[in-house]
């Protein structure tokens, strides 16, 4: 033996005799198993199975749900609560206030300002979610492809994206939008998708290069996993939060986006009914007829604030971190 | 200890340093592995040991195919893996196996534990039958020393050392011959190390497995290992059995490597020389020439800047018998450390 170290000393720093080190195991194989805390044996649970059962004891996922369920229903059939039409206005009852039967008054036009709130959903809803799967869809598989395979097709999207993002929204909006003539539900969600995807893409590119890089994904590739599975199983999972974060927030704006490009003038236009238009018009008359006003951005306001709760909480219920 | 397993020779894994976004120049290469060569015997622990960017984890990496090797060969049974792509690589995979570094990283925190194990089954199919998978995973978990109730739980309801334990539960599923363990207890408490290496310990016995330990604790390495490789920026300094390596090492790298070891004894302690070096690892996008351990060994002279030292028995030692006799990649292999007199 060498005497300038011990090796009796170089076992003992591993903690114990060269025969097996002495140690203390938690559950011995012979043990028997300790029965589960439910008492009974726990049934296999999926990480949906696991996100629903964790949203469905959250009081704001009722709220924020059951508003955006109602928005939709009368987005579908606004004729349930407000049988009139939109527009049927009367110009002698021109920026009334409410009375009975036309609880929210009346606006410039004359027209029941109750009616076209109610109406008006379904121009802000769909914009919001057209736009929003367009833009979800496009960019998670562009920039999660981006991401995942890299090279060539990686730099050529991110400097598209790049290309993208320069474009300001408005003037963007403004542009497109007189180019195509025709302000309508779907024109929009188009521009929307168009200049939206490369925020999302940006965002699967980082979740997906974050995931990729994870041993638990190299695991997987050393069981022989193919692109297939490692993808849909392994990082498209763990890239997913970010990704419904920000589109749900992406979908609020997009409702909000719809109403700024209408009251432009370049979005929606009249005789369509939406909530962008009637702010445009009423806010004009914010000091002699503010109910005008107040009602559909109240109803904007609420329709943004409920997917951002709706996001938040569905956030909070896929990660199992925080369970 | 009969016919190599694995057999690496002239492992090669440069990793390219490049400049510009869009089109890029190679303007040089991290050599993290440069000309590995060793044999893995069946049912035998090889430890390899080295300092931290030595490029150990590489080679942990390019034996399980996840980085593509820049030359070398590594041949499983013969047939060269580094070569292989598809379904044939897919089919070698169930016979190499990895346990990774850091378990709270290397499981799916989206997946149950009964998924994680059972993943291999379900790229496998063959292995399992569909109906035998649940009882399948039960059992490894049982093997692992863990409650086979636990199926259903999510990896953060684990503490690292049952994590660490799932990992191996994973390896094993496809009942591989070989399974590389990249720093399997660098992660782990004290105490939880010696559970998990006695537990890897048993397994080897029940499964006849082969592996290759790499840690840079060298007491772990000591106990599981059967023989010993101290790698030193991207080659194999020294190799031989755990007595030959710890107790008659013959590469200055080596020598300086255990003497920095501590020692529990104070007793022991006052009487042991320290090895100090001089200067840091030098960076392995610039490596010295010749002997890579140069620019901070005591004994350099012209002829180590010169020529390579090959990995083989020192000439002086050839046929000695004694415990000197294994391979050391040193022009002046010495046995017994004469510290004293060069270091002046």
């Amino acid at each position: 033996m060498s005497d300038m170290y011990d090796t009796q000393s170089l076992v003992n720093a591993a903690g114990g005799a060269p025969g097996g080190l002495p140690v203390q195991e938690p559950h011995g194989p012979g043990e028997p198993a300790k029965p589960s805390p439910d008492g009974a044996r726990e049934k296999p649970r999926s990480l949906w199975n696991d996100a629903w059962h964790d949203l469905s004891r959250k009081p704001m996922f009722y709220v924020s749900g059951l508003l955006i369920l109602f928005l939709i229903v009368i987005s579908i059939w606004p004729g349930l609560i407000a049988s009139a039409s939109p527009l049927a206005c009367d110009l002698a009852k021109s920026q009334d206030g409410p009375t009975s039967g036309h609880p929210f008054g009346f606006d410039q036009q004359g027209c029941d300002v109750y009616t076209r709130v109610v109406h008006g959903a379904r121009a802000s809803v769909s914009v919001g979610l057209f736009a929003t799967a367009g833009v979800t869809v496009l960019g998670s598989v562009l920039g999660g492809l981006a991401g995942y395979f890299g090279g060539w097709w990686d730099a050529i999207l991110s400097r598209i994206s790049d290309i993208f993002f320069g474009i300001p929204i408005l003037l963007g909006g403004v542009v497109f939008l007189s180019v195509v003539k025709g302000g309508n539900v779907t024109t929009v969600s188009i521009f929307m998708i168009l200049l939206g995807w490369p925020q999302i893409a940006r965002i699967a590119r980082g979740a997906v290069i974050t995931a990729k890089q994870q041993d638990y994904v190299q695991a997987a590739r050393a069981l022989g996993a193919g692109n297939a599975r490692m993808l849909l199983r392994h990082i498209a999972p763990n890239a997913l939060a970010p990704i419904i974060v920000v589109a749900t927030i992406a979908l609020g704006t997009y409702i909000s986006l719809e109403a700024t490009l209408s009251f432009l003038g370049v979005g929606l236009k009249p005789p369509a009914v939406s909530w962008g238009i009637d702010i445009s018009q009423a806010s004009s008359q914010i000091r002699n007829a503010p109910h005008m006003l107040l009602w559909p951005a109240g109803a904007l306001s609420v329709t943004v604030l409920a997917f951002i709760m709706l996001g938040d909480a569905v956030r909070d219920a896929l990660d199992p971190k925080l369970r | 200890m009969s016919e190599p397993i694995l057999q690496v020779r002239n492992l090669v894994k440069h990793f390219p340093l490049t400049q510009g976004v869009l089109f890029k120049k190679q303007i040089g290469a991290v050599k993290a592995v440069d000309g590995i060569s060793f044999d893995l015997y069946r049912g035998e622990t090889l430890g390899i040991v080295g300092e931290s960017g030595c490029g150990k984890s590489t080679v942990a990496k390019l034996l399980m195919n996840l980085e593509q090797a820049t030359s070398g060969e590594v041949f499983y049974k013969g047939q060269d893996i580094t070569k292989l792509s598809g379904r044939a690589l897919k089919a070698v995979r169930r016979n190499i196996q990895m346990v990774f570094q850091d378990p709270y990283t290397s499981l799916n925190p989206r997946m149950t534990v009964g998924d994680i194990i059972g993943e291999p089954f379900d790229i496998h199919p063959e292995v399992a039958p569909k109906g035998s998978r649940r009882a399948k995973v039960e059992e490894l978990l049982d093997v692992v020393g863990l409650n086979p109730e636990y199926i259903n739980r999510y990896p953060h309801q684990f503490s690292g050392g049952q994590r660490q334990r799932i990992g191996i539960a994973r390896g094993l599923a496809l009942n591989p011959e070989i399974i590389i363990c990249d720093e399997p207890v660098s992660a782990l408490d004290v105490s939880v190390q010696a559970q998990v290496v006695n537990l890897m310990e048993k397994l080897q016995d029940e499964f006849d497995l082969s592996y290759v330990f790499i840690a840079h604790d060298l007491s772990i390495v000591r106990h599981i290992s059967d023989r010993v490789g101290v790698m030193y920026l991207g080659r194999m300094a020294e190799i031989g059995t755990d007595a030959e390596i710890y107790e008659h090492p013959t590469h200055p790298y080596t020598q300086a490597l255990l003497s920095a070891v501590p020692v529990p004894d104070p007793e022991a302690r006052e009487h042991r020389e320290r090895i100090i070096l001089a200067g840091d690892v030098p960076s392995p996008a610039n490596p010295p020439s010749g002997c890579r351990f140069r620019t901070r060994c005591w004994k350099a002279e012209d002829r180590c800047a010169e020529e390579t030292p090959l990995l083989a028995v020192p000439t002086r030692f050839q046929g000695a018998g004694t415990p000197a006799e294994h391979e050391s990649a040193c022009h002046f292999a010495e046995e017994k450390d004469p510290v004293g007199s060069h270091a002046a």
